[in-house]
């Protein structure tokens, strides 16, 4: 599929960085004539492959957190999340709901809200290299006003 | 009791929140704990542990949790969760 547009950005893994990524991913993504539902599904579904960078990915560092957002022709949004972190060993069961190493301060739900609120997700990952979740959103066809 | 979030709620905020509301409820031991978030605009799968934990507390005091005027957003991640078959929530 054609790229039209499309932005990258690198940062820390540092909590204070969620809503920074978030919201950029928000705005970029607003080029695409979204609704606010719409928006908001791209803002969760950021925030949430973004927690798991910094919770799981790398729990006791800081490393670096990559988010790429394309535009894609026919109005899709690809986003995608990848870190170099510590990896997942068994992906079907990280994106099994309620499942998570996270402690109590996740509820195991980030993969689940992440399928969710967008079209397809894939989550490639290598124990010891790293993780990157590919996610894509359609954005709704919408009749203009006259 | 009443407990009111406000702004957005992600693991950043999630970390601090939690202890200071556990702490409202530690030291007021209410019967009952209304979690009002009327005024949060955002809120990711963060805020169902927070939602998760606060539940539990209550359950141990003997008290329940209501979660009460929920923002469009907020209630797109709580339906996906399914958390409204063990607490209740309205808009």
């Amino acid at each position: 599929m054609k790229e039209l547009n499309s932005v990258r950005f690198e940062f820390p893994s540092l909590s204070a960085n969620e809503g920074f990524a978030r919201g950029a991913a928000a705005c970029f993504a607003a080029q695409l004539d979204m609704t606010l539902t719409e928006l908001g599904d791209v803002k969760t579904a950021v925030s949430e492959a973004v927690t798991n960078c910094i919770v799981h990915a790398y729990p006791d560092s800081v490393g670096p957190i990559l988010l790429r957002l394309r535009i894609l022709e026919g109005g899709e949004l690809e986003i995608q999340v990848k870190d170099r972190g510590r990896g997942i060993e068994d992906v079907e069961r990280a994106r099994q709901p309620l499942f998570t190493t996270g402690g109590d301060e996740r509820g195991g739900m980030g993969f689940t809200i992440m399928e969710s609120f967008t079209d397809s997700m894939k989550v490639r990952s290598k124990v010891g290299a790293g993780t990157t979740v590919t996610m894509r959103k359609r954005v709704e066809k919408r009749r203009k006003a006259r | 009791m009443t407990l009111s979030l406000s702004g957005e709620l992600d693991h950043h905020e999630a970390r601090q929140l939690i202890g200071e509301l556990e702490e409202k409820i530690d030291t007021g031991m209410p019967r009952d704990c209304v979690l009002d978030l009327g005024g949060l605009k955002f809120m990711d799968s963060s805020g169902i542990a927070i939602i998760l934990k606060l539940h539990k507390r209550m359950n141990a005091l003997g008290g329940r949790l209501f979660v009460q005027n929920v923002q469009s957003q907020p209630m797109r991640v709580l339906d996906a969760s399914g958390i409204d078959r063990i607490i209740e929530i309205s808009v």
